[in-house]
């Protein structure tokens, strides 16, 4: 760390900037899942859980394989499982979405605990970064530009997920399905068939998600992971009101403010560092009291929503 | 679909049909013969069977018996997409627009088949194009929530022709509508129609529509065809008697008495009062609204122009951001306490809904204003559950609430018996102050004239009557006063000798330009 020392506050600037890019990767596979999901018409809070099990079925498949992407694989697929679940039992008749996504928040939890207790002690092969800080001799830049791929893949996705849902069929039939189930059964669509799949979907990348956490950073398997990230991505949805792009965005906000607590760390001041380290969750709540009222719905939510309705 | 030349509208008969559900006879023997290029108008009361023969038409229903032919030739129609491939549609009193995407969008949405990738340049110029050959047009970047109710009931019909639809079912079509709008909307249709493009079925209990706008109507009373004529040589007086049967008069509530301002206090009276909607944009902007002892004052509007906040301010049911409210003189915040106090009663539209717990029993639901007092209850807390049931007994007599138990759920009850439920509620004490939101919505004749005796009743006892109604003829049939209210705003007042029913629409459309998008 002592290139960190050499650059000083610069260098704080610098870990905040890294860290934003690292830390917001879940935030972001998390919130652009939920999305997909919420823009169907449906809300899984259980995501909290499909991540923590996405993390640990990555982990436990790349030291059963070593292959990191293989353990992405799993990681996403365990992810869909659950997703798979959420929305079987919602489309039960009188279901509520809001009541299944808590149970299996801490059902994804427990599986992940009680599956995961052997992987918790080793060490496993990790996802590659892309090395883009090469140009510099500074360990500490060299550290702070090694993006991972998947960072891109979900800035991609934002961007793909932004324009497929105005351009494309699958698109319009989501939006279809969240705005006026109505209007969807009259084309002859089946309401439950979209949100299942789109269920499906989120959990996947939820899955991602939570694989990312385990294989990339901060790298390892273990019960406090997560540590309500899944949950804090959900509100995020909320804050971008349901665009994909805007979550983007807002996923960088939160990894910045996530990642100031060790960023000042690194610099030596060793007093009060965790009030930074609470600083994602006081955004989190700041930004939900800002952007709720007890007299108005949020603009731009989709209007079959059960908090919409 | 949408290049092909469009094919001439075509010729309907309806011979025979039958159709019984259980020992109902909804249909018995109906034959109609709808021609091509024609307005049709199918008119009769509530449950008299016109939905019943437009469903089977369409296909969502079977009818028992009865053959259909579709230009000479005998067709079978199971489903409504065997009655699409024939080219008739249907256009529901509802909307079954999406309203937060766009025109084009939802053009798009009735499409069998849907491209995996929407290119929006094609698709828009192809639409440009489609309204370039009708005779009105809607800008298809528009999202649908941001048209009026008019604009709406064109794009259903657009869409409808965009499909190659060409004989078309209208239910209802003007019962969201001004009477500026209604007669803009049939003004088109009845023009498609003799352009050739549209063979339309007109389903309306409007005598004014019918004797304008279409050139045949067939009568349906208690499922059978009771008369046919062109409206050439019909009048609107021979076709009220052909719906209702010689026999029955339609009786009007008695009429207002003279001298309504005799006492000249407002027994309520609002004033500037602001509130903001769902979306926290302004719903209500300044209203000053005041309402005599002895007086009905009705405010006409188009639906979602602020009736619903200011109703719900009325209710206590929202905040208003300033302005005052008075009842008797006093500051009013609707509180239980001063809803007692001040004699005020409340019929708040869709009750099931809004004022009304749906699983609870009639019984408990009749007694919701008055549990907790005297005789129902004893000090206030101790309830007296062997006073509840002739107390809601009486009720349900004297109000002719038409239910087989006093336990059974309120849920399980008809619109028009919850409607009757609340208004009992509401008169089972001394009433100063009634207000109501459109109280005869969805109610057969014979319910909405007994629901419009007792408003009458009421005010003749001499209290104040606030009546707020997407119904205009409802408006001015009852009030004493009409006042118009638009984009949030009171916008135009009349009193009742001198209201226009032109001059009143005018006022309920003006303000919708204004509205932010």
């Amino acid at each position: 760390m002592t290139g960190t020392f050499e650059l000083g506050w610069w260098g704080v600037l610098l870990a905040i900037v890294a860290g934003a890019i690292r830390v917001s990767t879940p935030y972001l596979l998390v919130s652009l899942g939920e999305t997909l999901t919420e823009k169907s018409g449906r809300v899984n809070l259980g995501l909290e859980g499909t991540l923590v099990l996405g993390a640990m079925s990555a982990f436990a498949t790349c030291y059963l394989t070593s292959s990191p992407w293989l353990g992405m694989l799993a990681a996403g697929l365990a992810g869909s499982a659950l997703g798979l679940l959420h929305a079987a039992i919602c489309n039960l008749p009188r279901v509520n979405d809001i009541a299944v996504g808590i149970a299996l928040f801490i059902f994804g939890i427990g599986l992940a605990f009680f599956l995961g207790k052997p992987f918790i002690e080793p060490r496993a092969a990790m996802l590659p970064g892309l090395p883009l800080g090469n140009w510099s001799a500074n360990p500490a830049i060299r550290s702070a530009f090694d993006v991972s791929p998947m960072f891109f893949f979900g800035l991609v996705l934002a961007i793909a997920l932004e324009w497929g849902l105005k351009n494309t069929r699958w698109g319009l039939i989501l939006r279809i399905a969240g705005e006026s189930a109505d209007a969807a059964r009259a084309i002859g669509l089946s309401v439950h068939r979209v949100r299942t799949l789109a269920t499906m979907a989120g959990g996947f990348l939820s899955g991602l998600g939570g694989g990312f956490l385990s294989l990339y950073y901060p790298g390892n398997w273990n019960e406090g992971l997560s540590s309500g990230q899944g949950l804090m991505a959900i509100a995020l949805v909320i804050f971008a009101r349901w665009s994909p792009i805007r979550c983007f965005y807002a996923s960088l906000l939160f990894g910045g403010t996530a990642a100031i607590g060790p960023a000042v760390q690194t610099v030596g001041i060793t007093e009060g560092y965790y009030l930074f380290y609470a600083a994602p969750y006081v955004l989190t709540l700041g930004l939900l009291i800002y952007s709720s009222s007890p007299t108005r719905t949020l603009a731009g939510a989709p209007s079959e929503l059960s908090i919409s309705r | 679909m949408r290049n092909s030349p469009q094919p001439a509208p075509p010729d309907v008969d309806v011979i025979d049909f039958c159709k019984s559900f259980g020992a109902v006879r909804a249909l018995d023997h109906v034959s109609v013969r709808f021609r091509a290029g024609r307005v049709h108008a199918l008119l009769g009361e509530n449950g008299a069977g016109k939905s019943t023969l437009v469903k089977c038409l369409m296909g969502y229903y079977r009818a028992d018996a009865g053959r259909l032919l579709v230009d000479g030739q005998q067709r079978a129609i199971l489903h409504p997409r065997d009655a699409h491939a024939l080219g008739l549609g249907m256009v529901y009193q509802h909307f079954t627009l999406v309203p937060q995407m766009t025109v084009a969008e939802n053009f798009l949405l009735g499409r069998k088949h849907l491209p995996a990738i929407i290119d929006w340049s094609v698709e828009h110029k192809a639409l440009d194009e489609f309204m370039a050959s009708m005779p009105f047009r809607l800008d298809p970047r528009r999202t649908v929530a941001t048209l009026a109710a008019g604009e709406k009931q064109k794009l259903e019909i657009l869409k409808q022709l965009h499909l190659g639809r060409r004989f078309i079912v209208l239910d209802e079509p003007t019962s969201v509508l001004t009477p500026t709008e209604a007669d803009e909307v049939l003004g088109e249709v009845r023009r498609l129609s003799d352009a050739r493009l549209l063979s339309v079925v007109l389903i309306t209990h409007k005598l004014r529509e019918v004797m304008r706008f279409a050139q045949e109507v067939s009568v349906l009373r208690a499922g059978k065809v009771v008369a046919h004529t062109e409206t050439e040589v019909a009048s609107e007086t021979s076709l009220a008697r052909m719906m209702f049967g010689a026999a029955t008069l339609i009786e009007k509530p008695e009429p207002s008495r003279t001298n309504v301002s005799a006492t000249p206090d407002f027994y309520l009276e609002l004033k500037g009062i602001h509130a903001l909607g769902d979306r926290g944009t302004p719903a209500v902007v300044g209203a000053d609204i005041g309402v005599r002892p002895g007086e009905i004052v009705g405010i006409a509007g188009v639906s979602g122009n602020g009736q619903k906040e200011l109703v719900q301010i009325l209710a206590g049911q929202r905040e208003a951001h300033s302005g005052s409210m008075r009842v008797g003189g006093h500051r009013f915040y609707g509180t239980r306490r001063e809803l007692e106090k001040w004699g005020v009663s409340l019929l708040i539209e869709e009750p099931l809904v809004n004022a009304a717990v749906p699983s609870m029993s009639v019984m408990e639901n009749l007694a919701l204003r008055q549990f907790d007092r005297p005789p129902l209850a004893n000090g206030g807390w101790l309830l007296k559950r062997s006073a509840l049931r002739p107390f809601a007994r009486a009720l349900i007599d004297r109000y002719g609430i038409r239910v087989g138990s006093a336990s059974a759920p309120l849920q399980t009850l008809s619109g028009g018996n919850v409607q009757r439920t609340v208004l009992a509620r509401e008169l089972a004490r001394p009433v100063r102050l009634l207000i109501m939101q459109n109280p005869c919505f969805g109610l057969d004749v014979a319910a909405a004239i007994e629901i419009r005796r007792q408003i009458m009743r009421v005010r003749n006892d001499g209290a104040a009557v606030l009546l707020i109604s997407e119904d205009l003829d409802e408006v001015l049939e009852l009030s004493d006063r009409v006042l118009v209210m638009a984009g949030g705003r009171i916008s135009y007042e009349t009193d009742r000798a001198r209201a226009d029913r032109y001059e009143i629409g005018r006022h309920m459309t003006q303000a919708l330009a204004r509205l932010p998008a």
